[in-house]
């Protein structure tokens, strides 16, 4: 904030020593105007979070926020009037999102990433652009068909995810001597499953059909159990850029209340996708249906 | 750049409601990676003791094994080591036995996996420091043992082993230190050290940059420890007459 009000200031001190042009009507600050001055938008990716924002079997990011992501960069790009806008692509993880987002790294990340209180200290969320639940996905003859019979067992989650927390507390305030395995992404997440070290996978329900997706065969899976909770995915930016968040909120909004991502969701989540050509068939639930009416930023917790 | 500092986090309660505090993960992280690099260390110099000394016998089967030993773990990178330790091996052994254990305790299967994996890397290498050990010596030395009546292993026992593991304490310190760094490699398949907590503080906290300058000092902190520790051995095993002895 220093740092802002310092620039700004030495900008002002030259407008007015050099004379020259005269003040603009709306002057641009923060990403924006980095935009503006670069020519160029840096967009944080996933890797493997089938249907959101994962890589095709051509190497190309796909999936539903990314298409959401790119209809807010046309629309940053008509409000700032350029002609031509670079889109720097750059893969985040779990792990690494919110510090490459605060260090500038990445200007917009539409992934697969739940807004809450605690990571709003940090960075800045757009509304709304998914709901999910948290649950489990487990063989289809394992026997498991909700959370109580994961007692003793070896469990599966990814790191850095609410599931984990949610599971580790379960496991806390239960008693269930759970095994916790915590996997770096949820491809190895999958792999532990698959390969019998765990009997099943907590995860956002929307990615377990994801990952199913992938599955050498998705008859043997099914995803079971009661949502351990409700989340809601955002779109990441830095902090304190009023500015920039209202274009991408706006734009989001636009798109949400047109009927356009409706299409987008159908396209995504009701007909076949990359890489096997699955259908997720995931039907529109009532919390995705309300946010696309009612556009809004809030979190869940 | 807009960032929250709150040094105030490890004292915090973790969110998982098993009253520990941030800094007791911290903590138990530091407990695994000591473990975890001191048990891999103790198996790699045993190992790498043995290997190296074969690789310089004069039987060129011997020798021919120990170099490929030396060749394969050496030339593989460690993270695609480690995961053909943790997913591929078990996948190798009969399915019995390879199911008992992908059902036992995760956290055992991890420590193992990567136990073995960073000891038989380090060995590969440690052997190298011993057979350069051994070649630096003057072959006059192995021919007065063996001309004094001594066999080819009293010899390597009495007479060059323990000049050759003297000398090469300095790059064994450097070993040393590398397999603590290289332990953070096993947070890649879930096991849960100190770069491994760290990385979870970040995930728990959103507080990346205080988790992070943390694991730093204490990597450091731990080398630092280990330099002495090693400096004071190699003051006292140092030969005379050799580079830096009296």
């Amino acid at each position: 904030m220093f740092k802002h009000s310092l620039r700004r200031a030495l900008v002002v001190g030259m407008a007015t020593t050099l004379l020259s042009a005269p003040v603009l009507a709306q002057e641009l600050t923060g990403t924006l105007k980095k935009i503006k001055d670069t020519g160029a938008i840096s967009l944080g990716h996933r890797e493997s979070s089938i249907p959101f924002s994962y890589y095709d079997d051509k190497q190309q990011v796909i999936g539903y926020s990314h298409e959401l992501m790119l209809k807010v960069v046309d629309a940053i790009k008509a409000e700032l009037k350029l002609g031509k806008l670079d889109i720097r692509l750059l893969p985040v993880t779990s792990a690494n999102r919110i510090t490459l987002v605060q260090n500038g790294s990445v200007d917009l990340e539409c992934g697969s990433t739940t807004n809450n209180t605690e990571r709003q200290k940090q960075v800045s969320f757009s509304n709304t652009i998914f709901v999910i639940g948290t649950r489990l996905m487990t063989k289809t003859n394992s026997g498991i068909n909700d959370f109580p019979d994961l007692a003793g067992k070896n469990v599966v989650t990814t790191a850095g995810t609410t599931s984990e927390r949610l599971l580790r507390r379960m496991n806390e305030e239960k008693q269930m001597k759970m095994n916790i395995i915590s996997a770096k992404d949820h491809g190895e997440a999958f792999l532990t499953l698959e390969t019998g070290r765990a009997v099943a996978f907590m995860m956002d329900d929307a990615l377990l059909f994801g990952e199913m997706a992938k599955a050498k065969r998705a008859s043997d899976w099914v995803v079971v159990g009661t949502p351990q909770s409700y989340e809601a995915y955002g779109c990441m930016l830095r902090k304190d850029d009023p500015a920039f968040k209202k274009v991408v909120d706006n734009a989001l909004a636009k798109v949400m209340t047109s009927g356009e991502a409706e299409k987008i969701y159908a396209k995504w989540f009701l007909q076949p996708i990359p890489p096997k050509g699955l259908n997720l068939n995931f039907p529109l639930s009532t919390s995705v249906q309300n946010i696309y009416k009612s556009p809004n930023d809030k979190a869940f917790d | 750049m807009a960032y929250n500092w709150n040094w105030g986090v490890f004292l915090q309660p973790t969110a998982t409601g098993d009253d520990s505090t941030y800094l007791d993960w911290m903590f138990h992280g530091l407990q695994m990676t000591i473990g975890l690099s001191l048990s891999a260390w103790l198996i790699a110099l045993l190992l790498g003791a043995v290997v190296g000394v074969l690789r310089t016998v004069p039987n060129r089967w011997l020798s021919g094994v120990a170099t490929a030993y030396v060749e394969f773990f050496r030339n593989i990178p460690l993270l695609v080591q480690l995961f053909l330790w943790y997913f591929v091996m078990p996948e190798l052994l009969p399915e019995n036995l390879g199911n008992a254990f992908k059902q036992t305790n995760p956290i055992v299967q991890q420590f193992l996996s990567s136990m073995i994996c960073l000891a038989l890397f380090t060995s590969a290498r440690v052997a190298e420091q011993v057979r350069s050990g051994i070649n630096s010596l003057p072959p006059g030395q192995k021919n007065a043992g063996l001309a004094l009546g001594f066999t080819l292993s009293q010899t390597y026992r009495h007479v060059m082993l323990p000049m050759a593991v003297r000398l090469i304490v300095p790059p064994l310190t450097s070993e040393f230190l590398n397999i603590f760094k290289n332990s953070a490699v096993c947070s890649t398949i879930g096991l849960l050290e100190l770069a491994a907590q760290g990385r979870q503080l970040v995930d728990y906290t959103a507080q990346p940059y205080e988790s992070f300058i943390a694991v730093t000092v204490a990597y450091l902190l731990l080398n630092v420890v280990v330099m002495s520790g090693m400096r004071w051995v190699e003051a006292h095993v140092r030969v005379p007459g050799y580079i830096g002895g009296k």
